[in-house]
């Protein structure tokens, strides 16, 4: 095994995929946003329900998508619960700096994320990566309702992919 | 050149004329499997490019100069040659285009915009590629026709027991590719010609599968119009033709407007070239055309017949060596194949199949392989796809296979 397939699937990000995380529907979600990845078929259903500061209160996701996407979408809702709007936003801002390369990956914010760091080696692969956080993205956006969301549309934030 | 001896072919040999197999990828020696996508190209074809530029490049058709002859003489040499393998009955049928989604969107707008009305009906079948059912689907929406389609079985073959009911005399023009660039199956399109012809329609054949891989002879199949890309056969990219019956062609007005195209040109009005160069307006790609006919040479010095016993034998043995591994599934027909293999494993997704091969130096291609309606019918977000040509060894499926188990170990 070489050493950039080592760094891209780590333990952790296979062990993920394999077992990912709140994986479910949210059932009292109060944003629910459809991603999807056209390039590869990859598609994630996103509930968010926000407590009464406005702080990410329960968060899952479902749908299918290579083991990069699954890991990441697991993790990322891991580290989400209980976190304000702002420190979300850093979140994805910081995360997409991390698997772009393109930023600022020391944040402290996104502790085990930063396995996924990997993927910047592969920028075929950042799409997979980013698919959660799209949602996510456009979950904090709308706030209440449902939403669709696709890698291929226009990333609003402070490098593109 | 490779070497013939003995009427059979030193396959080994014939990889020497590509050095791009040579290649090592991330440090591994490279297997291309994605010959479906693009081919690699020969010494001989890169060496007509280099010899165009360097000793004949001029414009075409304009110069009096020897350059220009000599440039326009090696395009034109090229239509024929092109003809020839083909078996056009004229050279005059043979329109030099960027590819097969050009051709095929020539065809849907200067042929559709001319003579699709609301209502009337285009043919299609639901393993084609997107370059074969965009251009209808957007003429669609100009002119008000409709799309109907021939299904896909689950064995990967087309429904034509439905044909008589799709088949009326509404439908226009009946469209399908020769060879399934995801299943791998092979159409009968002699047949699917003659059937279409007998309610009036035309018949296009997407030949980007075959062209590379099969002779094909235009009267023989009693096509209307065939298209085809260089790029997948050993030419370069951007080269390509279109095949039109010249009865047809001829009746077809400009679709693209410039020099080249015309006879003469007025402020107001213009009056336009006869078929094929009344398709070709502006500079062409010249040295595409010219590498193309370099391609035809090389791959008619092999032989067709050869090159498909080959590849199919190929495709057959990867088949049947990928069913061996567990919880795997195989599209397209049992029998007989064009020379791909279109796979899904229940453990391991496309994407990361894909990257984990590329990182042993096998190019596999992952995803949905431009023919997302046709995925959504199997129910599957996408597929790998391993493609072979003549150049391809059945050590390299042997050595795809040990990669493939690595696969299942690390993800599973």
């Amino acid at each position: 095994m070489n050493p950039e397939l080592e760094e891209l699937y780590q333990e952790v990000i296979l062990d993920h995929s394999r077992r990912p995380r709140n994986f479910g529907e949210l059932a009292d979600a109060a944003v629910r946003v459809h991603g999807d990845n056209p390039s590869c078929g990859d598609e994630i259903d996103l509930g968010v329900k926000f407590g009464v500061d406005g702080s990410v209160d329960e968060i899952k996701f479902s749908g299918h998508g290579c083991a990069i996407s699954q890991a990441s979408a697991s993790m990322m809702t891991m580290k989400l619960k209980g976190k304000s709007r702002a420190i979300a936003q850093e979140m994805l801002d910081a995360f997409h700096g991390l698997v772009t390369g393109e930023g600022d990956d020391t944040s402290p914010l996104l502790g085990d994320l930063h396995l996924l760091r990997g993927v910047r080696k592969f920028p075929q692969r950042v799409k997979c990566a980013m698919l959660a956080w799209r949602a996510l993205e456009e979950a904090l956006r709308q706030n209440v309702g449902e939403a669709t969301v696709s890698t291929e549309s226009d990333f609003i934030g402070p490098a593109h992919d | 050149m490779h070497k013939i001896s003995r009427g059979s072919l030193d396959w080994n040999a014939v990889r020497k004329d590509f050095p791009i197999l040579g290649e090592g990828v991330h440090g591994q020696p490279l297997i291309y499997f994605d010959n479906a996508a693009t081919t690699q190209k020969p010494r001989a074809v890169l060496d007509a490019l280099q010899h165009y530029y360097e000793h004949d490049n001029a414009n075409v058709h304009r110069g009096l100069h020897e350059l220009s002859s000599r440039a326009t003489e090696a395009y034109e040499s090229a239509r024929q040659r092109v003809a020839r393998y083909l078996n056009a009955a004229s050279a005059d049928e043979i329109v030099f285009t960027r590819g097969t989604t050009e051709s095929i969107n020539l065809v849907a707008q200067a042929w559709g915009g001319k003579f699709i009305r609301t209502d009337d009906v285009i043919l299609l079948t639901e393993m084609e590629h997107h370059s074969n059912l965009v251009p209808w689907q957007l003429l669609a929406e100009r002119t008000g026709a409709r799309l109907r389609f021939v299904p896909v079985r689950e064995d990967g073959t087309l429904a034509l027991d439905q044909l008589p009911q799709l088949l009326t005399s509404e439908v226009k023009l009946f469209a399908f590719t020769h060879i399934s660039n995801s299943l791998g199956t092979i159409n009968p399109v002699t047949a699917l010609c003659r059937q279409a012809h007998a309610v009036g329609a035309l018949t296009l054949i997407d030949a980007a599968q075959s062209a590379g891989h099969l002779p094909l002879d235009v009267q023989e199949l009693g096509c209307d119009f065939l298209a085809f890309s260089g790029h997948k056969m050993c030419g370069p990219t951007g080269s390509g033709a279109l095949y039109g019956r010249a009865a047809v062609l001829e009746t077809l007005p400009p679709w693209h407007g410039g020099g080249e195209m015309i006879v003469s040109v007025a402020l107001e009005k213009s009056t336009f070239k006869r078929a094929p160069h009344r398709f070709e307006a502006g500079t062409p790609n010249i040295a595409g055309a010219i590498g193309l006919a370099a391609a035809i040479d090389y791959l008619d010095g092999i032989g067709r017949p050869a090159i498909f016993a080959h590849d199919s034998a190929l495709a057959a043995y990867a088949a049947e060596r990928l069913a061996e591994l567990p919880g795997m599934r195989v599209l397209g027909p049992k029998d007989e194949r064009g020379a791909l293999v279109g796979f899904v494993m229940k453990d391991v997704h496309p994407h990361d199949l894909t990257t984990f091969a590329d990182q042993q130096g096998l190019a596999l291609r992952g995803g949905h392989h431009c023919n997302q309606p046709l995925m959504r019918k199997f129910g599957l977000a996408g597929t790998t796809r391993a493609s072979f040509y003549f150049y391809n060894t059945t050590a390299e499926i042997d050595r795809m296979m040990e990669i493939l188990r690595a696969a299942v170990r690390f993800f599973s």
